[in-house]
């Protein structure tokens, strides 16, 4: 690791330093930013520790629920209102890396975990996101864990998080402090899409500081279900996830809320199996025809064309899951 | 004092002696140790696969905070790297070891180029990462491509692994046989990841050298380094009382133990080398990529008229690492054509080393796959075509075995198992979204024995102290031999101290190829033999403690060596097992979960069941991983393992642990020696990884011919 | 204020005693531990989080102490494998280890254990599958993790 200076922020916002340089970052759990750091992918000179500013907790309020963005991810699988009210948020992180991590990760630093690209993660090989310019060795090579939506010619590295996909699926907006005030920015907004400039990964600003994420009443208390495939039974990133949370009055889906992990470059929302829900009835043709449509868009490449049919399928439990829930209510 | 002593302890499920300190963290591992100044290296890899260093700037890491020195080949000492009069079983029998710091060459992608020594671990690492290398690239063979493989060098194949091996005539067996069955099998390249890194510290005094180091074999570490070094061995002492886990990767002496020793001496500090986890994936060796044709042919009756095996693994340009992997073809089974054929890829790779089963399990993979595939294309039970090919002799060398309960094995198993609820045709047992399937593979592993040296001492307080220079990296030594010695001394476990892992202890052999414990214990029970004999011979009655008293002693010393004899040339001596499977495979997912394994192994006389089963279920798990998650993602264009962590390289989790169930079947081989052990650390990951694709294919219907088998093999068309 | 100085206080009480510590800022918790305070009972697998060996309590939660930093852990208090018991009066979950045989080479085993005592603590041994599942930040390469699970299963029963 490079040397570094270290400062541990307050909760006196006005008066925050901020990391508003290149070479300048918050530490929250530490827990990616210290891989990055260990493996030489990361060197910041200073390190603004944010994990005791105080935007921890969960809130609910009246036209949604509040999860502070230094909620550690075991309180805010046990925190009560998450767990009655965003079981699908629970799920995920739930079946987010292991008991350890959970007890250090943050949500905000969740969302702002970097991809596991293998490429990514070895210092010695090109990578776009690391080094603009230095090219995309996953586009011809180990690219089994890479993305079937959402790449371009200059990176497929997937979105790492499953918090994200649960919530991007529930509409979720993240709050962020800026200088001069708040902002939100709906989680669909926050990501950008690799292009020709895959080192730039989300809409935040120099210095912006996660403080929270909100999910709007509208997607709370939906029957719903995180369904998370890897190769092993546990401890690993998501190979393919399917978030679905749906609500189904008379046999018929009035809500419904789609997105997959481990699939694409960004937190990937399926609007196109919504689409093919809302206002159906359920039956196991059209859950099947809705799941098909996950597939809408791939760019698979040779090491992970499995994934196509891996998402249709993730989708189609998932959803048959949630529709056997709802229909039991 | 003849006769074997009352077998008090021996047998009994006595738990592991060194569980205290291991359970409070009081034992203490390679770099754990903590000499007075000692400084921190951290060691520089190559990036290319192939080339030359054109230019090392060295200078800002030379400036940094806490650096005491940076070592390359600028201005490493040139070593002497003496040959030695006979290279130790560990080492590849051809080729040249890789040598640090002695010219500008790069052989592989990750070989140690420089090293930097600080004042602390995180000062060196910032250093190393400011270290500037340019390169000329020379063009890198990178690509594992079976059609380049040649023959090992005559020195290979006389250490056992020729290019060509058999007996009858191969392809007329298959000529006559009614049924063949012709097939490819593949096996990823899999690495050791021992939780503790390989680590060194190294420590001169004068001309004298101590190394704490994580290894296999002490005694081997010091040869080596004076050799390396062209010192002498009487001034290097080597000391690794507790080795955390190693699985082969500590056999050798590799290069960073020379390293530590370069570095302690041109700072002037003891230096502790601890190598990273992307580091090991480089800096130590690793099971080799292999691809592997079987043809096996029988009769109408299921009796095997011909055996063919191939195997083509991947191997460093410098040195010549090869495998037993086409032994099981010529043991395994009675068959009288077998005919097999070796072959080496070269790679710009680490050399690749043994591990956890080495080449047998690989072999066996292929072997017991096509055994399988026989059974199907015959029409009958798995079970019973290997039960009608039972050897009963070892027909590779035509002499009878020392001991076997196979047969055994394959009925206990399959009993406990419950395989006669098996429905024969794929895909025909379900549960809910999930295919059930049964799969079973047979186990060998050859039982070897090599010459040891034990000391025991008494004491006049009736306690004793048994001391040999042998290693225990997790099967258990510290234990078992405490209870040989209990037993041969009539004393309580609690009375005894069983020391071990420091090159200044009486000679042991290496701790590998499951040879410990006939080994070290055969010596251990000579000893003790020995020191009862002295005993015995002074007046007096009573304890030990009385008897040493009432002669004025206050301790009783004996020392004997213990060494295997003519019986390995009138017999074969093997472990055997059977291997049962039940796994669960969701075609729609992907995935895969192996719901219970059951094991019934023969390997002779168990000295402690608990610790026995431990070490069986431990290889079980090593197996599932090798069947379902293991594979170095390696990318040609860098010569490299992509994967060099433990997040993306797979091995399991608790979350992937079956109901696993093992038996040791009866039998005792006092041939092979007087304790009537067999050794059974291989033993226990071989056949786990073709049982489980075994199952796979009875679950499916599919068969996948290699390993690992992922989701990508199983989701549903 | 940002501290420039080469080395940064940090307070920490371990296993009940109060430690003072004058470390360089990069120094993880775990680094600290074993190379500063020699509690080597702590172990290094792979420094990313991806082992669990180097498992510590801090504020009685489990955390992996390779992705902390010694300076974001000023002021909290840390329990180490040496916290638990002493080779002559182990701890429970230390004891049913032993009796288990949960380990083989022991590297990953205060790790686990550690993380074994957490998982009593946070009410997660309701049955085997629960335990596996949230053991399973805790690789263990020797296989010993059926007899983990038996061990933490005997415990939680004497204390259920
Ligand atoms: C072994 C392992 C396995 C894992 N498995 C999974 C998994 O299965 N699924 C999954 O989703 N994740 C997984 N993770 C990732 C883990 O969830 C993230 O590392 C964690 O959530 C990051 O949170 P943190 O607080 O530790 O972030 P840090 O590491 O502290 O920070 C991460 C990034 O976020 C920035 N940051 C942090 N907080 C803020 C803020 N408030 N405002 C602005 N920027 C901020 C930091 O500057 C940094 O760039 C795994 C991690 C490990 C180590
Ligand atoms: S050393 Fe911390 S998790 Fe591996
Ligand atoms: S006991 Fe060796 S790694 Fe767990």
């Amino acid at each position: 690791m490079r040397a570094f200076t270290y400062e541990r922020l307050d909760g006196d916002s006005a008066a925050r330093r901020r990391a508003d340089t290149t070479d300048s970052a918050y530490v929250a759990g530490g827990t990616d930013l210290l891989q990055l750091m260990q493996e030489g992918i990361a060197a910041p000179r200073a390190l603004l520790d944010v994990s005791r500013v105080g935007t921890d907790g969960v809130t609910a309020e009246l036209d949604g629920i509040r999860i502070g963005a230094g909620t550690r991810l075991t309180d805010a699988i046990e925190d009560p209102t998450v767990a009655a009210r965003l079981p699908l948020v629970a799920e995920a992180l739930a079946a987010s890396a292991s008991p350890q991590v959970r007890n250090m990760a943050t949500i905000g630093g969740n969302l702002l975990q970097r991809t596991r690209c293998l490429y990514f993660r070895d210092v010695t090989t090109p990578c776009n996101k690391r080094e603009p310019g230095s090219g995309c060795p996953a586009q011809a090579g180990e690219n089994r864990l890479n993305a079937i939506l959402g790449g371009s010619a200059h990176c497929i590295a997937t979105h790492a998080s499953d918090l994200a996909v649960a919530l991007v699926a529930l509409d979720a907006e993240v709050i962020v402090e800026r200088r001069n005030g708040e902002r939100s920015i709906r989680l669909a907004d926050f990501y950008r899409l690799p292009g020709d400039t895959p080192h730039r990964e989300t809409h935040l600003e120099p210095g912006d500081l996660i403080t929270a994420v909100f999910v709007p009443i509208a997607a709370t208390g939906l029957s719903s279900r995180y369904l998370k495939l890897r190769d092993r039974a546990s401890f690993e990133w998501s190979l393919v996830s399917a978030a679905v949370a749906l609500k189904i009055d008379d046999g018929e889906v009035t809500a419904a809320r789609v997105a997959a992990g481990g699939v694409g470059t960004v937190p990937w929302r399926l609007p196109m199996v919504e689409d093919r829900l809302l206002g159906r009835t359920i039956d196991v043709a059209t859950l099947q025809l809705a799941a098909e449509a996950a597939a809408e868009g791939v760019d698979p490449r040779p090491g992970n064309a499995f994934k196509v049919p891996l998402l249709v399928n993730a989708v189609a439990r998932a959803l048959a899951a949630v529709a056997d829930q709802e229909l039991a209510r | 004092m003849n006769a074997p002593a009352l077998s008090a302890v021996i047998g009994q499920p006595v738990s592991r002696v060194d569980g205290p300190a291991k359970v409070t963290g009081t034992a203490r591992y390679a770099a754990e140790f903590v000499p007075d100044g000692l400084a921190y290296a951290s060691v520089v890899s190559a990036t290319i696969p192939r080339g030359r260093i054109r230019a090392l700037d060295t200078s800002a890491a030379e400036g940094m905070p806490g650096v005491l020195a940076v070592v390359s080949h600028r201005n490493a000492p040139k070593l002497p790297y003496l040959e030695r009069d006979q290279r130790p079983p560990v080492d590849p029998k051809s080729g040249d070891q890789l040598r640090m710091f002695q010219d500008d060459k790069v052989l592989f992608n990750g070989q140690p180029v420089a090293v930097v020594i600080a004042d602390s671990q995180q000062e060196a690492d910032a250093a190393a990462r400011c270290i500037g290398i340019a390169y000329d690239e020379t063009e890198p063979t990178t690509t594992f491509d079976p059609g380049r493989g040649r023959p090992p060098s005559e020195e290979t194949a006389k250490g056992g692994r020729p290019g060509a091996a058999g007996r009858g005539d191969g392809a007329a067996g298959l000529a006559e046989a009614a049924t063949t069955v012709d097939v490819t099998y593949v096996q990823a390249r899999e690495h050791h990841n021992a939780i503790e890194p390989h680590a060194t510290i190294a420590q001169w005094d004068g001309d004298s050298l101590t190394l704490y180091d994580k290894s296999q074999w002490v005694q081997n570490v010091v040869v080596e380094i004076a050799h390396v070094f062209g010192i002498e061995a009487g001034k290097i002492r080597v000391i690794s009382p507790f080795v955390g886990g190693a699985f082969g990767s500590a056999l050798r002496t590799w290069p960073h133990v020379t390293i530590a020793a370069i570095a302690a001496k041109m700072t002037g500090r003891p230096v502790r080398v601890e190598l990273s986890r992307r580091q090991l994936y480089h800096s130590v060796g690793f099971r080799p990529h292999t691809l592997q044709r079987v043809r096996l042919g029988a009769a109408p009756d299921g009796r095997l008229t011909a055996i063919l095996q191939d195997a083509a693994a991947q191997v460093a340009t410098y040195e010549e690492y090869a495998e037993t992997t086409l032994q099981p073809a010529e043991t395994t089974y009675s068959c009288p054509n077998v005919a097999t054929a070796y072959r080496l890829v070269e790679m710009d790779t680490n050399s690749p080393c043994p591990m956890r089963g080495p080449g047998i399990v690989t072999g066996l993979y292929a072997l017991e796959a096509a055994m399988d595939e026989l059974a199907v294309a015959l029409n009958v039970d798995p079970v019973a075509l290997r039960l009608k090919n039972h050897a009963d002799i070892n027909e590779k060398t035509g002499l009878p075995w020392s001991s076997k309960a196979l047969k055994a094995c394959y009925e206990t198993a399959a009993e406990r198992f419950g395989w006669a609820d098996r429905i024969a045709a794929p895909r025909s047992m379900r549960i809910g979204t999930d295919l059930v399937g049964y799969g079973m593979a047979t186990a060998i592993y050859h039982a070897d024995r090599a010459p040891a040296e034990a000391e025991v001492i008494l004491f006049a307080n009736g306690t004793a102290v048994v001391r040999t220079a042998a290693s225990d990296m997790g099967p258990g030594t510290y234990t078992s031999i405490t209870q040989i010695a209990a037993d041969e001394l009539g004393l309580p476990v609690e009375a005894i101290r069983f020391e071990l892992g420091d090159s200044t202890l009486p000679m042991a052999p290496v701790h590998g190829g499951s040879i410990t414990l006939v080994s070290v214990g055969s010596a251990v029970a000579e000893a003790c033999a020995a020191v009862r004999q002295k005993l015995e011979a002074l007046t007096g009655e009573g304890s030990i403690a009385e008897r040493l008293r009432a002669n004025g002693l206050d301790r009783l010393a004996a020392s004997a060596k213990a060494s295997p004899g003519e019986e390995t040339k009138r017999y074969a001596s093997s472990a055997f097992g059977a291997v049962f499977v039940e796994v669960r495979v969701d075609e729609g997912l992907g995935t895969l979960r192996v719901k219970r394994m059951t094991g019934a192994y023969d390997v002779g006389r168990v000295i402690n069941p608990k610790i026995a089963r431990s070490q069986c279920i431990g290889g079980m798990m090593g197996g599932l991983g090798m069947a379902l998650m293991e594979a170095a993602e390696w990318d040609p264009r860098f010569g490299k393992v992509m994967n060099a962590n433990l997040a993306e390289y797979l091995v399991p989790v608790c979350a992937d642990t079956p109901a696993l169930d093992v038996t040791f079947v009866p039998s005792e081989d006092t041939v092979l020696n007087p304790l009537g052990a067999k050794g059974l650390a291989e033993i226990a990951i071989c056949g786990v990884a073709p049982a489980i694709a075994n199952a796979v294919f009875h679950a499916t219907g599919r068969r996948q011919r290699h390993i690992p088998i992922r989701p990508e093999d199983l989701i549903g068309t | 204020m940002p501290v420039d100085s080469p080395v940064v206080p940090v307070a920490l009480t371990v296993n009940g005693k109060p430690e003072r510590l004058e470390v360089d800022p990069r120094t993880t918790l775990l680094d600290a531990l074993r190379d500063r305070l020699h509690l080597s009972g702590t172990k290094k697998g792979c420094g990313l989080g991806q082992c669990g060996a180097c498992t510590v309590l801090v504020d009685g939660r489990r955390v992996v102490s390779c992705l902390t930093l010694a300076v974001m852990n000023d002021g909290a208090s840390v329990t180490t494998i040496e916290g638990l018991g002493t080779p002559d009066a182990l701890h429970p979950m230390q004891a049913a280890f032993v009796a288990c045989d949960a380990f083989q080479c022991g590297y990953c085993t205060p790790g686990q254990i550690l993380s074994a005592v957490a998982l009593i603590d946070e009410g997660h041994a309701g049955s085997d599958e629960e335990i596996r599942e949230h053991m399973s930040g805790n690789l263990c390469r020797c296989g010993a993790y059926a007899n983990i699970v038996e061990a933490i299963r005997t415990v939680a029963g004497q204390e259920g």
